[in-house]
């Protein structure tokens, strides 16, 4: 290359340039993630300066404070019309303020705050040398079983970190389903997932099998990136663009202006059909859909089990509000395409979990199947692609989530010498010697079988009738027929529990500290709440139901 | 705005049980002195709301409504008909006598340490079962009848499984096992059933926009909805299916014996008297009133099931050996005959269906219930451990043969009444129909007579000497019980003047009528 040609390329780097455009933030619009991120900067301060024995109260109050106050704003941008009237996009296009965003930021905040309660329990174990212990590892970097991890324990230490990193995967998780192009669909993904695998890999018990769990969440979860990563790159190449508004004109063939770059692959429609289904496959996977659905049981098993209720619930709401979005937003043109694929994924995912649950032994692994089987049911309301299916799919969201963390905070409960008591053959006769924790865990398991008068059948009602008004007849008997086979598994349970004797070594019930019993007190409020009066509810949902463009 | 007189006497019971729950532990006589009151304040309730009712005004009466959930379209809607006056009434009436005779059935055993209260719980649920059932009657929101029709599987299957009868011939364990199978079966054949009609259901708000049985009706009658036929008969077994099992209809009857045979006496009163009546009554009330057309389109499959399970429900009532399971199978006979009414489609069949309904909760009751009393002084269900009991025990073995033949319908006794206008009825559009079904009411006599006389008569067995005759609160069960009986059976008008309106009303749902006497002449 000759010197006036790399000459040449400098002038046009130094030529005067364009004063850079600030880019034009709302800052009140975007408080419920700024102010989890913020917190969660200053938690990790709080990690290097504060002294060990302040950690926890201090990180405790911090992460409370912090949801809470996010939570408010969200109320308060709800109740300034940001959900109905005043919907707008913020950030530069990056993200979405409409109702869906602020109802599902609203659910995960709730949920999330619930999970820190049953993170922040330290009663549950006997005291060791001196400190209360929590569900969390003494020292994460310290080897299974080594003097090290010895040590650690005997000098009380207790990882305070969960908390900062909880509240940057919140903030990941509040992005998800407001993101209103690709790359903040992606990022924001990375930032809630990062933290969670980290999270899996901190039991307290049981280190090896939680060890094992991250690593597979990881590695699954790194490939499911990699599918999502790939599909925006086709479809940057279909539309020319990463955001929705315009992929979604394009898929629609409302534009006229043809990128002379991309002029090649523009409105190609091999890459859109293999871009979105890469999308999607990344969305299912967080999901949980069949057959993306292979980590679930492993995770929810060896995670700590505050994490895998935190996850049950809130990324469980935050993946489907991404993909609502995703389907609502970018993709409706198509719908043609995707929904005969997304019928095929419902059917499998609903009676895939029912009946393998049905096999399942150990109760984390079975709420793990359960867990699939419901995304199926979700998927249902997805697939009616009416605003009655978005307001369905946000009020099952929100009833779900509070049984599912109700029942892992349960399960922390029923606990023997090794820790959580988590095979089911020691659960039985558990209704002769603690009657009102069966109790309330028959309860959760009445809602998750969708029996009427809890929210599970609310949920399950709204979203079989949303896919019946959409044409789905066909979808809302394969739902009630896995809601049968469901239903099994669940009772087996109940009979175990009330109908058993108990065994002479069975698992004790801990009395937790009122954190706890806040979490699963909220836990069955709600489940009543929005089995016997869902109409509030209700009404929320349809007036979140429709999407900005 | 009128006093809630439908919600109370729904709420009445429910409110009973939480207070019953709430007693402590300690206080187990307070808690069944406590169900029992609300039990009776119900049954005057109930007494109230036939009182109030007119038969000759208005279809739906008492009438309440509210919105309840309005995104679903769903209303808190009451009211009641001719049939479902009798039908509360009849639950009312028994919900008393099965407390008092379940009295001492959840008493703790002797060696238990167990924090579980068994005593306030098994009162509790009974409670919450009756709530469930005469709200169930009262509902004309088809959500809301569905919701209470699921809702009460759940008090039911802890009555099974949690308190079963403690004359088991095997072990405690192997009685255990047997009883959650049992609670297990019921719960899952009701739920499937519940879930397949949960679709219809969903598929007639889709179809119809409502859930109020008249606003359904009335657009129905203006024409302006219209069902597909195949839409209409696609709901119409959904709806059924779940009727069917519940009744229950050969061949979806095989929980009912085991349920019945597992459950403490007055809980077996309580699943066959009066929570399976909810699958009859809906029959009546929900398929032929939303569905016409189906109904008729289904008549004769309906009617050959039913006379299958009249049959054979009495073919294997002759050959149990379990007191219990030999009752369940004959209840399994009878509710043939009260399908066979409904879907005969004459006034005469509906009209006998719906007394059958009453008599045989009242004939069932006293039967069932007596041959408690005696399995819990014998501790064993095998009719081969008794014998010759008449002679130590003569008024429970009299009152056990009244109660068995009010269930062969002698006449005199109410269900022949039922049965005979049953018969009457499906004779006049279904000749072989009605003479096949003639046949259960001869093995009735088969199964019935057989079993007093090997219980009853005899030589008396060693293990029966020396049982005690009939207490005082035992008497206190079976003599009003038996009174109706024969008060009805002589006397039935009150019955029929209720209930006759209402079956003309649901005739003319149907737009048929009754065959004119003299058509086969004419031919």
């Amino acid at each position: 290359m000759s010197a006036t040609a790399v000459h040449s390329l400098w002038t046009t780097a130094a030529g005067p340039i364009d004063k850079i455009q600030a880019p034009d933030i709302e800052y009140a619009q975007l408080a419920p993630v700024l102010i989890v991120v913020g917190a969660a900067v200053v938690g990790l301060l709080v990690e290097a300066f504060m002294p060990r024995k302040a950690r926890y109260h201090a990180q405790v109050f911090l992460t409370v404070l912090a949801i809470v106050a996010s939570f408010a704003a969200v109320l308060g941008l709800a109740e300034a019309g940001y959900g109905t009237t005043k919907v707008r996009i913020a950030a530069m296009g990056a993200i979405a303020i409409d109702g869906p965003t602020l109802f599902l930021q609203g659910t995960i905040l709730l949920a999330s705050l619930v999970a820190v309660f049953t993170f922040a329990e330290r009663k549950l174990d006997p005291e060791t040398h001196g400190t209360k212990i929590d569900s969390f590892v003494a020292q994460a970097a310290a080897v299974p079983g080594s003097e090290n991890e010895k040590q650690a324990v005997k000098a009380g230490f207790t990882t305070t970190e969960v908390y900062p990193l909880t509240l940057f995967a919140i903030a990941g998780l509040l992005v998800f389903p407001a993101a209103n192009d690709l790359l903040t669909l992606f990022i924001s993904l990375e930032v809630f997932s990062l933290p969670l695998y980290l999270l899996c890999a901190l039991a307290r018990r049981k280190r090896l099998m939680s060890q094992e769990a991250a690593v597979k969440y990881f590695l699954l979860g790194a490939f499911s990136s990699a599918f999502l990563l790939f599909g925006i790159a086709l479809m940057y190449g279909y539309a020319g663009s990463v955001a929705y508004a315009r992929i979604a004109d394009v898929v629609d063939g409302s534009i006229r202006t043809i990128d002379p770059v991309l002029a090649d692959t523009m409105g190609n429609d091999a890459l859109l059909l293999i871009g979105s289904a890469m999308i999607l496959m990344g969305l299912l996977f967080k999901v949980g859909a069949v057959p993306f659905h292979m980590w679930t049981p492993d995770v929810y098993q060896g995670a700590p089990t505050p994490v895998t209720g935190f996850m049950a619930a809130a990324t469980k709401v935050a993946a489907f509000g991404a993909l609502l979005r995703l389907l609502y937003v970018v993709l409706p043109g198509m719908s043609w395409d995707w929904r005969p694929v997304m019928w095929g994924i419902t059917i499998a995912t609903m009676l895939g979990g029912a009946i393998v649950a049905i096999t399942q032994t150990d109760i984390k692994r079975l709420l793990a199947y359960s867990s699939i089987a419901h995304a199926g049911f979700i998927l249902a309301g997805v697939i009616a692609v009416t605003p009655e299916g978005v307001s369905s799919v946000l009020f099952y969201l929100g009833a779900y989530s509070f049984v599912t963390i109700g029942a892992f905070a349960v399960v922390t409960l029923v606990r023997d010498a090794g820790g959580e008591a988590t095979h089911l053959s020691k659960w039985a006769g558990l209704g002769r010697r603690s009657p009102l924790v069966a109790a309330v865990f028959a309860v959760f398991l009445l809602a998750f079988a969708g029996i009427p008068l809890t929210s599970g059948f609310s949920g399950k009602f709204a979203v079989f009738k949303a896919a019946a008004e959409g044409g789905a007849g066909a979808l809302v008997v394969v739902g009630v027929i896995s809601s049968a086979i469901a239903a099994f598994f669940y009772i087996r349970v109940i009979v175990l529990m009330f109908f058993s004797e108990p065994k002479a070594d069975g698992p004790t019930v801990a009395v937790p500290s009122v954190m706890t019993k806040m979490a699963i007190g909220m836990g069955v409020v709600v489940t009543v709440v929005l089995g016997v009066a869902p109409q509030y509810f209700l009404n929320l949902a349809s007036q979140a139901g429709v999407f900005v463009r | 705005m009128s006093f809630p007189l439908l919600t109370a006497t729904a709420v009445l019971p429910a409110v009973g049980a939480i207070v019953t729950a709430a007693v402590p532990a300690a206080r187990r006589t307070t808690a069944k002195w406590m169900a029992l009151g609300f039990s009776l304040a119900t049954f005057a309730l109930a007494v109230l709301v036939v009182a109030r009712f007119e038969p000759n005004g208005d279809r739906y009466q008492l009438v309440e409504s509210h919105s309840w959930i309005k995104d679903f379209g769903v209303r808190y809607e009451l009211g009641v008909d001719g049939i479902g006056v009798v039908l509360i009434a009849l639950t009312a009436l028994l919900v008393p006598f099965v407390i008092l005779a379940g009295w001492h059935d959840a008493d703790p055993l002797e060696n238990s340490s167990s924090r579980w209260r068994p005593t306030q719980g098994f009162f509790a649920l009974i409670l919450m079962v009756e709530a469930m059932v005469i709200l169930s009657f009262e509902a004309t929101d088809v959500f809301l009848f569905y919701i209470l029709f699921e809702a009460m599987l759940i008090p039911m299957y802890f009555l099974i499984g949690g308190f079963g009868d403690r004359a088991h011939s095997g072990s405690d364990a192997a009685a255990a096992t047997q009883r959650s199978y049992a609670a297990v079966k019921f719960l899952l054949y009701n739920l499937v059933g519940g879930l397949i009609m949960l679709a219809a259901v969903i598929g007639l708000y889709v179809v119809a926009g409502s859930f109020s049985l008249n606003e359904i009706a009335e657009a129905r009658a203006s024409g302006e909805l219209d069902m597909a036929t195949n839409t209409e008969r696609l709901l119409f077994l959904g709806f059924f299916f779940a009727f069917a099992i519940k009744a229950p209809l050969w061949p979806l009857h095989t929980w009912l014996p085991n349920a019945m045979g597992e459950a403490t006496a007055p809980v077996a009163v309580l699943i066959t008297a009066v929570v399976d009546k909810v699958g009859t009554f809906a029959m009546l009330r929900f398929c032929l009133q939303l569905f016409p057309e189906a109904s008729k389109w289904a008549t004769p499959v309906i009617v050959v099931l039913a006379l299958i399970s009249i049959v054979y429900g009495a073919l294997l009532a002759v050959g149990q050996r379990d007191i219990k399971r030999l009752i369940a199978y004959a209840s399994i006979s009878h509710f043939g005959f009260i399908i066979l009414g409904i879907f005969a489609m004459t006034s005469q069949g509906q009209s006998g269906a719906t007394l059958y309904m009453v008599n045989h909760g009242i004939s069932t009751a006293a039967l069932m219930l007596v041959a408690g009393f005696l399995i819990t002084r014998r501790g064993s269900r095998l009719i081969a451990d008794y014998g010759g009991v008449q002679k130590v025990a003569p008024v429970l073995a009299g009152t056990f043969l009244v109660g068995g033949l009010s269930t062969l319908s002698l006449p005199g006794l109410s269900p022949f009444v039922s049965e005979f206008l049953v018969l009457v009825g499906t004779f006049a559009r279904y000749p072989v129909a009605g003479i096949i079904a003639t046949s259960g009411i001869v093995l009735a006599a088969l199964y019935v007579l057989v079993l007093y006389q090997r219980t009853m008569t005899g030589p008396v067995k060693d293990e029966v000497r020396g049982m005690p005759d009939l207490r005082p609160r035992e008497l206190a069960v079976i003599t009003p019980l038996i009174a109706l009986l024969l008060f009805f059976g002589v006397f039935p008008k009150p019955l029929t003047d209720i209930v006759n309106p209402a079956v003309e009303h649901t005739m003319s749902d149907v737009e048929k009528k009754d065959p004119r006497p003299d058509v086969e002449a004419a031919k």
